[in-house]
């Protein structure tokens, strides 16, 4: 770490000169034959694995439009160009967007394109060889598919869908990155990503409440395995250990005792991320869609939450009802059950914030906005809610609701210049799967388009505190936030900032019976 | 000369309609298996047909990107749709009609073609990034349509008048059916034999990105998911075929 340099961060964000290869390399940490195994992936690089990749990369563009779409439709209009963090941090060409699709591009344009096929040359269609393989691996893993690319492009072409389909195409011929597979393969084992089993889960729960009462004199619980709750908390398992991810994790609960509705977490489905996504895996994201489906089914909840994480929302908002058939409309023999099962005067799944938010709008929450004073709160839109998924069902929901919750704490909130938020939102620079510490320098550098618009408002606005509702983000920050001069304290979730200012009352009990 | 001509412009013809149509029912049977619109997402169908309209009209998001390119861009694309509904008078048989007469104003649209053009392709040649990207095929594209345009504006503007009754009867001819002489003039023949070359080479081009946008799922989808089930054939038959399963079962297994 030491030994990495890091530019100071510039008064205002400049648009880097190409310097090319200054990302070359090996990539991230391979996962081991045990690890590929496990998700049914060969062990090892396959003998013929470039015609299975060609054979994968058919099925790919016939299975997913988007896929097929995009890689017919690009101009290279260059539109996209700047807009990546990893561009802008590393100059590196190939973290251009375009030329990051385009390393899949030439090849579906070699294979399957008669300019490509007969013209290769004229058209940059080139060959699967190893080289390209290489730089597959190492460049596909050097986006977090946050979509910032997406919001610009006159098509709407999305890499984040690109770079999912190259990494399911090396997983598929034996070629996967550690640190996500070997995630994938815990969280299908034990239902989370951490590995943490049931007994370690209920200790860690046990002694939260300890704490909190310790501190605020209530007994707030964190239920586990409640067969008679009515909400289903499903959150990211670093709210269990992480800091500062598990002060939000007692936000919710104490959220959850002032609501006076019942709730519980689940030992078999205790994870709300789903990496199933960023190794662009269908059949990987629904497994632990359908765990989720299985747990809720069991306990016997009419509600669903899902706690602060980026691309758990985007899967759940986005995709569990494609999945698993939670929400409406699906007709397997567990969905109908589900959906009898769950209360439609909700939308299923909820985000936290949006149950927050329900509760602050009722009036149900009282909160001493002073305890919060020493603070000057930013927001940072984490890139898979902002881009990915909606809230409150309003237009733009997911950039007004988390802004509202924490305006109802706090009573001094500043955002960051309009260029870098909402739609625009940077990345943290961790997202996709890169939250590794092999690819510590990208994560760095990847992180100074963000980094700089916090400068900004830390000068003009006295901003020192940074508020997201993401795990990644919160877990990437407290890592590169030091890199940058900033406080590695600074990064808070949204409801560590209402539980530091929620006035808590002890009639729960009483109050649990009169919604029941 | 002039059966080969037209032998060409039918054949490029052919391939464009084929060819468009071909992809266009790809696009079309491939199935998007999850929802995946881009933000800022329309929560409607009426707000769908805002986006792409805001999207194909405006270039709004490449407004939002990059204001050069969107300005060499929008007035380009823009010239060539007046360029176009002016060269229909050309093809119409039989008496032109009155709109189509009044379009004669449009032939100036060739000057914002021709500057679009060219500031397309002076950011190609001297903005670093776009350089990068850019393979020969990207470089002559644009130079096929300046010299398409180019030749049109030394026909219209600077006296390479080719014999307009012979261009009539040739455009018409080639719609009915009933050839005629094609004209010498090599200026006119070179303007024709590009433009439909241009023809030819849209469904095995980037060209496609004008059926493409339409069926770009980040643009097209509304954002609805939570409250309506969205999923594709093949996803439906693994679910029905159990191919991923969780049983379930009333205790808790683990």
């Amino acid at each position: 770490m030491a030994e990495l340099e890091i530019d100071k961060l510039p008064t205002y964000l400049e648009i880097p000169a190409i310097q090319k290869d200054s990302m070359a390399g090996d990539g991230p940490f391979k996962a081991s034959a045990e690890i590929q195994e496990q998700l049914g992936f060969p062990g090892e690089k396959v003998e013929n694995w470039q015609q299975i990749a060609i054979e994968k990369m058919a099925e790919t563009t016939s299975k997913y439009r988007s896929v097929q779409v995009f890689l017919d439709a690009c101009v290279k209009c260059g539109a996209c160009t700047d807009k990546c963090h990893y561009y802008l941090g590393t100059a590196d060409p190939k973290n251009m967007p375009v030329a990051r699709q385009d390393l899949f591009r030439s090849v579906y344009r070699r294979h399957f394109t008669f300019a490509g096929k007969y013209f290769p040359k004229l058209v940059g269609a080139k060959e699967l060889d190893d080289a390209m393989l290489d730089d597959w691996y190492n460049y596909f893993h050097q986006c977090s598919q946050c979509r910032r690319c997406a919001v610009f492009c006159p098509y709407g072409i999305d890499t984040a869908e690109i770079s999912m389909a190259a990494r399911e195409v090396m997983n598929v011929i034996g070629v996967g990155q550690k640190y996500s597979n070997q995630i994938l393969g815990r969280i299908n084992k034990i239902g989370n990503n951490l590995g943490m089993p049931e007994p370690a889960l209920r200790d860690t729960l046990l002694d939260l409440e300890e704490e909190i009462e310790k501190e605020t004199g209530v007994a707030v619980k964190l239920p586990l395995d409640n067969k008679h709750a009515e909400i289903l908390m499903v959150t990211p398992s670093a709210d269990f250990f992480a800091e500062p991810h598990i002060d939000g994790l007692i936000g919710y609960a104490k959220v959850f005792h002032q609501s006076g509705v019942t709730w519980t977490m689940s030992s078999y489905a205790s994870e709300a991320a789903n990496f199933g996504m960023f190794i662009g895996s269908y059949d990987v994201m629904r497994k632990g869609a359908l765990r989720i489906r299985k747990a809720a089914l069991d306990l016997g909840v009419s509600r669903i939450v899902v706690g602060e994480c980026g691309h758990a929302w985007r899967v759940a908002y986005s995709f569990w009802n494609t999945l698993s058939g939670i929400g409406g409309g699906a007709s397997d023999e567990y969905a109908l059950k589900l959906q009898k099962q769950l209360d439609s005067n909700y939308p299923q799944p909820q985000h936290i914030i949006e149950f927050t938010y329900d509760l602050i709008q009722k009036g149900i929450l009282t909160f001493d906005k002073t305890k919060n004073d020493h603070r000057k709160v930013t927001f940072h839109d984490s890139c898979n809610v902002a881009r990915g998924s909606n809230m409150g069902d309003i237009e733009n929901g997911q950039f007004i609701l988390p802004r509202e919750v924490i305006k109802a704490a706090c009573n001094h909130f500043v955002d960051m210049p309009k260029a870098t938020i909402k739609a625009s939102t940077y990345c943290c620079g961790g997202g996709g799967g890169l939250l590794t510490d092999d690819l510590i320098e990208l994560r760095i550098k990847g992180a100074m388009p963000r980094m700089q618009a916090l400068k900004q408002s830390q000068e003009n606005d006295g901003v020192n505190t940074l508020a997201a509702i993401c795990a990644i983000c919160k877990s990437q920050f407290s890592k590169v936030l030091p890199n940058y001069d900033f406080d590695p304290y600074m990064i808070v979730s949204v409801h560590q900032l209402v539980s530091d200012a929620l006035v808590l009352s002890d009639k729960s009990e009483t109050k649990a019976e009169d919604s029941l | 000369m002039t059966i080969g001509f037209i032998f060409f412009c039918y054949l490029a013809l052919l391939i464009c309609i084929i060819g468009v149509s071909r992809k266009i029912v790809q696009y079309w049977q491939t199935p998007a298996p999850l929802k995946i619109p881009i933000a800022p997402a329309p929560l409607t169908r009426t707000g769908v047909f805002m986006r792409m309209a805001a999207e194909v009209f405006l270039f709004k998001s490449l407004f939002r990107a990059s204001k050069w390119t969107w300005f060499f861009g929008w007035i380009f694309h823009w010239a060539l749709v007046l360029l176009f509904i002016r060269h229909l008078g050309y093809f119409w048989p039989g008496d032109t009609p009155e709109v189509l007469l009044k379009t004669e104003s449009f032939k100036y649209a060739s000057f914002p073609l021709i500057i679009g053009l060219m500031g397309l392709l002076g950011r190609r040649i001297f903005v670093d990034r776009v350089r990068y990207i850019s393979a020969p095929s990207d470089y002559l594209m644009l130079i096929l349509l300046i010299a398409i345009g180019a030749s049109g504006m030394l026909m219209t503007f600077a006296l390479y008048y080719p014999d307009m009754g012979l261009v009539y009867s040739f455009a018409e001819g080639l719609v009915t059916l009933n050839w005629s002489e094609l004209p010498s003039e090599w200026i006119f023949l070179a303007h024709i034999f590009l433009a439909f070359t241009l023809i030819a080479i849209f469904p095995i081009s980037k060209l496609l990105h004008a059926p493409g946008i339409f069926f770009s799922p980040t643009l097209n989808q509304v954002d609805n998911a939570r409250k309506k089930r969205h999923i594709s054939s093949w996803a439906m038959q693994k679910e029905t075929d159990k191919e991923i399963f969780i049983e379930q079962n009333s205790e808790k297994d683990e």
